[in-house]
C-alpha cells in the first residue's frame, strides 16, 4: 500500500504523484519501475517508471498518461488515499558511466523516464544533450528540468505550436551528422518514436538505447507476456530490460503485441465512461 | 466413462455401507479388496465446463467410511515410503473407517499442515497410491485405496465442522527467520520454524498469498478459499505476511540478514520464465505461455470479464502444447472462458503424459481434445501478425530416452494444418532470474536453478532454498517436501545457536 503525498496535473492527460514508499526510494536507481493496482482484487498490473524519488521523503515520483480505464481511475485519485499495491523497483537499472557525448530523446511522456538516466549521466560527467518532443505543446512535460540539466536543448513540436516545428528524429539526424559523433543516444518515448530514432543513428553507427514498456502481468520473470525479439533471441524486458539496443529490437512485432488487446480494453474503456457520463447526469 | 450424479453415488454408499458396518475390523484381505472403489463425486461436464467451481466434490462420509475400509492396513506401509512428507496413511485411515474423524485428522497433521490442498493437486497415483498393496492385488493402480480423497475428505471435514486445529507453537526464541515467495515450499517451512517459536515473515512479491497455489492452479481444481483458509491457520499460528514485496529488488536478499536481523532465509521463489519450443511464430499475438494465460485468469480474475480489468484473450480455436497439468489447466481453463475447440497437441502418447490421471479425465470429460504423437512445427499468422493456424507434424514412439520414456521420432513429410486462434505454451519452465541476477554470489547450475546440499542450504551461510526453484518445475508436494527438509535444517541451525548463546536461560 503506498499513500499519495502529492497529486500534480501536467497537462490535459497527464498527471504526477509522489507516492510514499520508502523502501522502493531507497533501493531505486535510475531506469526502473514500478507496478501498481488500485484494486487488489480486479485491478489490473499497471508497470510504470520511477521518474524521481526522495530517501529523506520516503516517496518516489510516477508520471502516467491517463490511456484507458485504469489511468482515468488513477488519475481520480487524490492525495492522501492509498493505492493498494505498489510494488518495485523492477527492472535492470540504467548502466550508467562516463561514455562521453550522449544524447537523450524524449517523446511525449517517454521524457518521465528519460528525466532520472539523463541527471545520473550528466551527474556522471557525460555531456548531455537533451531533444524533447510531443505531438504539441501541450503534451510538453518536463521542460525546465530537463533543460537545467542539458548541456545543449532543444524542443519540437509535430505541429510547431512549441519550439521547433519537428519530428524528433530530425535535430536526432543533424546530431549525429557532427563531428565527432555522439558517442551514444538514449531514446524514450512511443514505440513508433523509439523505432525511428534508431532508424535514424543506425547508419551513423551510435549505439542507441531504448526503454521499452511492454504488456506486462507479474513484472518479476514468471509470466513471460513481456517477451521482445531483440537480435536473434527472446528477451523478457522485466528481468532482462527494461533497456535493449534498439538497433536490434523488432519493434513491429513489439507494437503488434502491445494492441494484442486493444478491442476489449476500448470497450472497457467507452463502458466505464459512459457509467461515469450517466452518474454525473444523474448528480445533476 | 458414464457420469454418476453425486447424488447416485451417495445413496449407493449408503445402501453398501450397512453391510461392512458390523465387520470393519474383521474382515479378510479378499472381503476388502471387494468391496467397491469409491468414485469422486464431480460437477456434471456439461455444466461445469462453463463455471469456474470445483469439479471434484468430495466423498460423503459413507463414501469416505467405505473406501477406508479398503485399506489393508498393511505391516510394510509402501504408501507412507512414497509419501515425500511421510504422513502416516494406514493409521488415518483406519480413524476415518471407525469414523473417527478428528483423529484422523490430528494423524495427518502431525506431518502436513495442508491437507486440503494436497489431497487436491498431488499426484498420487505417482506416489501414495503407487505401490499400494489393493492396487497391486486388483492389477489396476486406479483401484488403489483413493488416499488423496481421503485425506481430502478429511481436511474439507475439519473446514466444514469448525474443527481445524490451530498448532502448538513453543516459546519465543526471538529468533527470525525470513521466507522468500508464499508458494507450497515457503508454506511448509513457515509453519515448521513456527512451531519451534522462532518468529517467522514471509515476503510475497504478489499482492495476494499463495504463490503458485493462486496464480498457477485454477479454482476449479483448487478454489482460493481453500487456499485462503490453510494460511489463516498460519497467520493464527503468528506467521507474519508481506506482500508486494519482491526480495532481491525492494530489498537485497543478503540485507534481510545484515540489515534486518534475521537469522536465517528460505528462497521457494518458484518457477521462473516460461519455457517456448523455440519455432517460427511464437511472438505472434496469440501466443501466450501458461504462465501468462493463467495467472491473467486465476490471480488476475479475468475469468470474471464483468469485473476484473485485467483483459484476457478472446479464442475460439485453441491449441495447447504440453502434456503436463499446466497444459491440462490451461486447457480446462480456455474451454471455460468460451473458446469453442480446445486441443491438446502432445508429442508422445497418453502414457506418457506427466498429467494427474483424474486431470486428463476430467478434461476428456469436458470436451478437450487431445492430439497424441503430434507437434507444432510452426505457428502461422495473419497480415496483423495474430496468429491464425499452426503447422504441425505427427511422431511415432522409438527407443527410450534418458529418462526412461520411449523418445518420439517425427515422421517426415507428415506436415498438417491446425486452424487455430490461439497458441498456449506449458513445455515447462526455467528458473526465476531475480534472486541470482540480485544475488551474485549464489551459485546457480547453468539453468539458474539455486544448487543446494542435503539440507537444502544454499552456497550462502544461512540462506536455504527449495521447490521449483531448486528442482526446476516440479510438483506441489515435492516443493513441501523440500520445505521440511530446509526447515528441520534451519531450527537444527537456530536451537545449536540457542544453546551457546551465553544468556540462555537453560
Amino acid at each position: 500500500m503506498a499513500k499519495i503525498l502529492v497529486k500534480k496535473q501536467l497537462s490535459k492527460d497527464v498527471f504526477l504523484m509522489r507516492l510514499y514508499a520508502p523502501l522502493i526510494a531507497e533501493e531505486r536507481a535510475a531506469g526502473q519501475f514500478i507496478i501498481l493496482q488500485i484494486d487488489d482484487d480486479y485491478g489490473e498490473r499497471i508497470p510504470l517508471t520511477i521518474a524521481d524519488a526522495s530517501i529523506d521523503e520516503g516517496s518516489i515520483t510516477i508520471i502516467f498518461q491517463v490511456v484507458g480505464k485504469s489511468t482515468l481511475q488513477l488519475s481520480q485519485m487524490n492525495t492522501g488515499d492509498d493505492i493498494p499495491t505498489v510494488v518495485g523497483p523492477l527492472g535492470k537499472p540504467t548502466h550508467i558511466e562516463k561514455f562521453g557525448t550522449v544524447v537523450c530523446v524524449g517523446g511525449g511522456i517517454g521524457v518521465a523516464p528519460l528525466h532520472p538516466i539523463a541527471q545520473a549521466l550528466k551527474h556522471a560527467g557525460n555531456n548531455v544533450i537533451t531533444i524533447i518532443g510531443a505531438r504539441n505543446k501541450d503534451l510538453i512535460i518536463l521542460e525546465d528540468e530537463m533543460k537545467t540539466i542539458a548541456d545543449e536543448f532543444i524542443l519540437c513540436t509535430d505541429d510547431g505550436s512549441y519550439g521547433r516545428k519537428a519530428l524528433v528524429t530530425e535535430p536526432l539526424k543533424e546530431i549525429c551528422e557532427r563531428t565527432p559523433k555522439p558517442n551514444m543516444v538514449i531514446a524514450i518515448g512511443p514505440p513508433i518514436m523509439m523505432k525511428f530514432c534508431s532508424e535514424t543513428t543506425r547508419p551513423y553507427g551510435v549505439f542507441t538505447q531504448v526503454s521499452l514498456n511492454t504488456i506486462m502481468v507479474d513484472g518479476t520473470g514468471m509470466c513471460g507476456g513481456c517477451r521482445v525479439n531483440v537480435g536473434k533471441e527472446v528477451k523478457f524486458v522485466c528481468v532482462d530490460g527494461p533497456e535493449f539496443d534498439g538497433h536490434l529490437v523488432d519493434f513491429d512485432n513489439m507494437m503488434a503485441r502491445l494492441n494484442s488487446y486493444k478491442k476489449i480494453e476500448q470497450e472497457a474503456h467507452s463502458c466505464f465512461l459512459e457509467q461515469e457520463i450517466k452518474q454525473r447526469e444523474g448528480l445533476l | 466413462m458414464n457420469h454418476h450424479t453425486p447424488e447416485q453415488l451417495a445413496d449407493e454408499a449408503k445402501k453398501i455401507i450397512v453391510e461392512y458396518l458390523d465387520k470393519i475390523d474383521d474382515m479378510k484381505p479378499k472381503e476388502r479388496t471387494k468391496i467397491p472403489p469409491q468414485e469422486m463425486p464431480a460437477q456434471d461436464p456439461i455444466v461445469r465446463s462453463s463455471n469456474l467451481d470445483e469439479v471434484a466434490l468430495g466423498y460423503t462420509i459413507e463414501q469416505a467410511r467405505i473406501e477406508a475400509m479398503r485399506c489393508l492396513q498393511c505391516v510394510k506401509k509402501t504408501c507412507v515410503e512414497d509419501c515425500p512428507v511421510r504422513i502416516d496413511i494406514p493409521r488415518f485411515i483406519n480413524h476415518i473407517a471407525h469414523a473417527e474423524f478428528e483423529s484422523a485428522a490430528a494423524v495427518i497433521k502431525e506431518a502436513s499442515l495442508l491437507p486440503a490442498i494436497c489431497g487436491r493437486v498431488c499426484p498420487q497415483e505417482t506416489q501414495c497410491q503407487s505401490n499400494c498393496a489393493v492396487g497391486k492385488a486388483l492389477k489396476d493402480v486406479d483401484k488403489s485405496v483413493a488416499i488423496g480423497r481421503l485425506e481430502r475428505f478429511i481436511a474439507d471435514w475439519e473446514r466444514a465442522t469448525g474443527k481445524i486445529a490451530t498448532p502448538e507453537v513453543k516459546p519465543e526464541t526471538g529468533k527470525k527467520v525470513a521466507i522468500v515467495g508464499s508458494g507450497p515450499a515457503g508454506l511448509v517451512v513457515a509453519a515448521d520454524c513456527r512451531r519451534e517459536g522462532h518468529h517467522v515473515t514471509i515476503f510475497e512479491a504478489f499482492h495476494k498469498l499463495g504463490g503458485v497455489l493462486r496464480y498457477g492452479i485454477p479454482e476449479f481444481r483448487l478454489p482460493n478459499d481453500i487456499i485462503d483458509k490453510e494460511i489463516d491457520v498460519l497467520k493464527a499460528m503468528g506467521v507474519e505476511f508481506k506482500t508486494n514485496f519482491v526480495v532481491g529488488r525492494t530489498r537485497k536478499l543478503t540485507d534481510l540478514i545484515e540489515k534486518d536481523g534475521y537469522n536465517a532465509i528460505f528462497v521457494g521463489t518458484g518457477a521462473g520464465l516460461p519455457m517456448f519450443m523455440g519455432i517460427e511464430g511464437e511472438s505472434l499475438v496469440g501466443v501466450f505461455s501458461a504462465n501468462e494465460y493463467l495467472t491473467r485468469a486465476n490471480l488476475m480474475r479475468a475469468f470474471d470479464k464483468g469485473h476484473a480489468d485485467t483483459p484476457i484473450y478472446n479464442s475460439v480455436n485453441v491449441a495447447v502444447l504440453g502434456g503436463g497439468n499446466v497444459a491440462m489447466d490451461a486447457a480446462r481453463m480456455a474451454k471455460r472462458l468460451g473458446a469453442k475447440n480446445v486441443y491438446v497437441v502432445y508429442r508422445r502418447t497418453e502414457v506418457e503424459m506427466p498429467a494427474r490421471k483424474e486431470e486428463v479425465a476430467h478434461a476428456k470429460e469436458e470436451g478437450i481434445e487431445f492430439y497424441f504423437l503430434q507437434n507444432a512445427k510452426r505457428i502461422i499468422g495473419d497480415e496483423n501478425g495474430r496468429v491464425k493456424a499452426m503447422e504441425c507434424l505427427r511422431y511415432e514412439l522409438g527407443e527410450p530416452d534418458q529418462s526412461g520414456r520411449r523418445r518420439p521420432v517425427v515422421i517426415p513429410n507428415s506436415e498438417f494444418i491446425l486452424n487455430v486462434d490461439t497458441v498456449i505454451v506449458a513445455i515447462g519452465n526455467g528458473s526465476n532470474p531475480l534472486i541470482s541476477q540480485t544475488t551474485p554470489q549464489m551459485n546457480v547450475n547453468k539453468w539458474g536453478n539455486i544448487i543446494v546440499d542435503e539440507t537444502q542450504k544454499t552456497s550462502i551461510d544461512r540462506i536455504y532454498a527449495g521447490g521449483d526453484i531448486v528442482l526446476g518445475a516440479a510438483t506441489v508436494i515435492l516443493a513441501m517436501g523440500e520445505g521440511r527438509r530446509a526447515a528441520a535444517a534451519i531450527n537444527k541451525m537456530l536451537a545449536e545457536e540457542i544453546e551457546k548463546e551465553p544468556n540462555s536461560s537453560n
